[in-house]
């Protein structure tokens, strides 16, 4: 198999295109008057600048990090440009009507068509153009049950308190470089806040699009569920060919107050790179919850897309009882780079954590798990489980995997399982054998590889991701 | 429906295929039988163009089409099915989802309308009880966890889903119980018509009670040395295959 195995890539990226929207762009490089302007074009309250250049002081101190297994050229930050905005979307548009055509268009040729969005299961969309907002629907809706879901450009408007409460609060602006600089230079993002007791409506979700090029992406994500509710959160994200590499760093931050549970999905398909590995995003995010009593954080991941991903959504279980969940499947191909894992820090007693990890390496890729499980002396009675599965498609890929545990209470109990394995000839054959062509096969296989994490994604979220699998591989086999 | 002639294949190298011509008819049931290491396997893996299988010289004319010419999927398609003497695992893959992508590979290739879920459902259902499967192993992996038997029926029911023109069972039988070979005989019994053929590898002539065979062979040393019918079986269980000395080198 390996012949067949060794060719299997080569397919347009469907959202290969770019979009010919005109930006208001600001000229590269990175002072404190980038951060200023951004301030000031947001409209933003003093204390918020204050925050921002709080940050971009410790970022110019702080070095690029360099201990993951990814290997990629030097990042010229004063080549990135901090700031843009899509021209027609200086004012607001009130509804679908508003929006530039050419802008729905685009999301419909990523198979996002707004409109249905709208209708289909009552999915309220706050869609991130490059880094302006651009349409929020249902909050009308969301209003009723008292949820707040806004750009974080208008919560920290309208809802100065809430954000200067949580903003920072689970991942400071000093935390790792890629966070302070996004805290310096963060653009837009979404704000959620779902208030006691209160059980959010609908699935949230946004969908994320990198359009102008040099312009480096920086959302900022708060979410922060309330004593005793509930959210599911959803987030996609896609991007157009370009040659350029883009550096996208996100920071997402997760308060789950006593008793509540977020879930949060992402389905990551940024444009990888082409096939001899030129382009790409790179994809540094910082991802972290903080569950206090009873509450519960549960990550899903589906990770397909990006040059080089360097990603580790992460729960602090401070509360008794408190629960974190990771569920990741990590797909690379052809050259691209991943180092993504989680870390799971027991803090409060009988806290508990599962992580299940798919990695799957095809063509030349390579892909690192990275976990750690920490268990405080306090965390009396803590438990983990880890399962770490690796699958390979032909012999030129990599996967490692770096788990890491620091047990500080003896009642605790930590599981451990990990396993690597190939596509075999033999499962190959057999689905051959009945009729189904190459692409196909390995394309079954690895879902039903990843099929336990998939099962934690919501419905369409689970379709768009057996899809996503299928085009990632094309051209894996041939 | 299948020629073969002077069919020399090797794998890794080695020849394992000397030479072997076999005629099969629409409508026919060959047994083929024969020493451990005759080729048996090797013979399936060669018509279905299993990778690593080459074919140095002779024909195969599926339908008076060349098959050798075509990949392993189309000759899947246009009909041809091999029940594996070691079914592998697929985890993770249910087995509905995985006959549904067979049938529809098919289906497609025959021209003919994708089935309703509904429908499809309704067929695989009626398929497992023929089989004796219980209906919840349509929900599992793909022969994932299976018992032997179970693999092998596993086996039977996609044959009838598929509906092939031409099926090859490698030791179907081996490592089934009495009730489970009457079951795996029944199904393909129920599947016998004029248009379909099969080959039938085997080591005991039990099966051949209940699959009656038109023809039975003698492979060994990667020819067919000796064919005759059903009797043929009979004379085999009871001498061997010594008194064939000379061919079985
Ligand atoms: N992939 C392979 N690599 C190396 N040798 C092989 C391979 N496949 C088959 N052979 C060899 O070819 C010969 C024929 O094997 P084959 O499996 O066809 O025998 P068989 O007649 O089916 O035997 P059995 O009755 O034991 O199933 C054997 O010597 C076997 O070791
Ligand atoms: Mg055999």
């Amino acid at each position: 198999m390996s012949e067949q195995v060794e060719s299997l890539i080569r397919q347009d990226y469907a959202a290969g295109f770019h979009s010919a929207i005109e930006s208001d762009t600001l000229p590269p490089g990175l002072d404190e008057d980038v951060v200023r302007f951004i301030s000031a074009a947001k409209e933003e309250p003093e204390w918020m600048l204050e925050w921002r250049l709080k940050a971009y002081r410790a970022w110019k101190e702080m070095d690029e990090p360099t201990w993951a297994h990814v290997h990629y050229p030097e990042i010229d930050f004063k080549s990135i440009s901090y700031y843009s905005t899509p021209k027609s979307m200086k004012d607001r548009p009130k509804s679908l009507d508003e929006v530039d055509p050419e802008l729905l268009e685009t999301y419909e040729k990523l198979g996002i068509p707004l409109h249905e969005q709208e209708a289909l299961a009552g999915v309220a969309v706050d869609a991130v153009f490059d880094s302006v907002s651009v349409v929020t629907t249902f909050r009308e809706k969301l209003k009723e049950a008292g949820v707040i879901f806004c750009p974080i450009s208008e919560a920290i408007r309208e809802y100065p308190e809430l954000v200067q409460k949580y903003l920072g609060s689970v991942v400071p602006q000093k935390d790792n470089f890629y966070a302070a600089l996004n805290s310096a230079v963060f653009s837009d993002g979404s704000f959620v806040y779902i208030p006691k007791g209160v059980r959010c409506p609908m699935e949230l979700s946004t969908y994320f699009r990198i359009n102008e090029l040099n312009t480096g992406q920086f959302e900022r994500t708060l979410i922060v569920a309330d004593e005793g509710s509930h959210v599911s959160y959803l987030e996609g994200c896609t991007a157009p060919m370009r040659d350029e590499n883009q550096l996208h760093a996100a920071v997402v931050e997760l308060v789950a107050l006593d008793g509540a549970r977020i879930k949060y999905s992402t389905v990551q398909n940024w444009y990888p790179g082409d096939k001899e590995g030129k382009g790409g995003i790179y994809n540094f995010v910082t991802k972290r919850g903080i569950a206090h009593d009873n509450a519960s954080i549960s990550w899903t991941q589906v990770e397909t897309g990006s040059a080089v991903t360097w990603k580790y959504p992460s729960c602090i279980l401070k509360g008794d009882n408190s629960v974190g969940e990771f569920y990741s499947v990590a797909l690379t191909n052809n050259f691209q780079q991943a180092d993504t894992g989680t870390k799971m820090i027991h803090l409060g007693k009988n806290t508990r954590s599962t992580i299940i990890a798919k990695g799957i390496s095809a063509g030349r890729s390579d892909s690192a798990y990275r976990g750690l499980v920490r268990i405080n002396p306090a965390a009396e009675g803590a438990r983990n489980f880890t399962q770490c599965d690796s699958l390979l498609i032909g012999d030129r890929c990599g996967a490692h995997t770096f788990p890491y545990i620091e047990n500080r209470n003896a009642s605790a109990v930590i599981e451990h399982e990990a396993t690597t394995s190939k596509v075999s000839d033999d499962q190959m054959f057999l689905c051959q054998q009945r009729g189904l062509d190459a692409e196909k096969a390995v394309s079954m296989i690895v879902n039903g590889f990843c099929r336990e994490v998939f099962k934690e994604l919501p419905m369409e979220f689970a379709v768009e991701a057996g899809k996503l699998l299928e085009v990632s591989l094309e051209g894996s086999v041939g | 429906m299948l020629q073969i002639r002077e069919l020399v294949a090797s794998v890794e190298g080695k020849q394992i295929l000397n030479g072997l011509s076999l005629d099969i008819k629409p409508g026919e049931v060959h047994a083929i039988m024969g020493p451990n290491g005759a080729g048996k396997s090797t013979l399936g893996n060669v018509l279905t163009g299993r990778e690593g299988y080459e074919v140095i010289s002779g024909e195969v004319l599926f339908n008076g089409e060349d098959m050798l010419a075509l990949d392993i999927e189309e000759r899947a398609r246009a009909g041809l099915f091999l029940a594996f003497q070691y079914p592998v695992e697929i985890p993770g893959v249910s087995n509905m989802e995985f006959l549904k992508a067979a049938v529809d590979a098919r289906r497609s290739h025959m021209k003919q309308e994708e089935l309703s879920s509904f429908d499809f459902m309704k067929l695989a259902r009626e398929a497992s009880k023929k089989v004796s499967l219980d209906a919840a192993f349509l929900k599992r992996g793909v022969n994932e966890g299976f018992s032997g038997g179970e693999k092998k029926r596993n086996e039977i029911l996609q044959m009838m889903m598929l509906e092939p023109s031409l099926c090859v069972l490698d030791e179907t039988d081996s490592g089934l119980d009495i009730d489970a070979l009457q079951v795996v005989a029944d199904g393909v019994n129920a599947m016998r018509d004029s248009e379909r053929s099969f080959i039938v590898v085997t080591h005991y002539q039990r099966l051949l009670d209940y699959i009656i065979p038109d023809y039975v062979h003698v492979l060994a040393n990667g020819r067919i040395v000796k064919s005759g019918d059903k009797e043929l079986a009979r004379e085999l269980e009871a001498k061997g295959y010594g008194w064939l000395e000379g061919e079985v080198a």
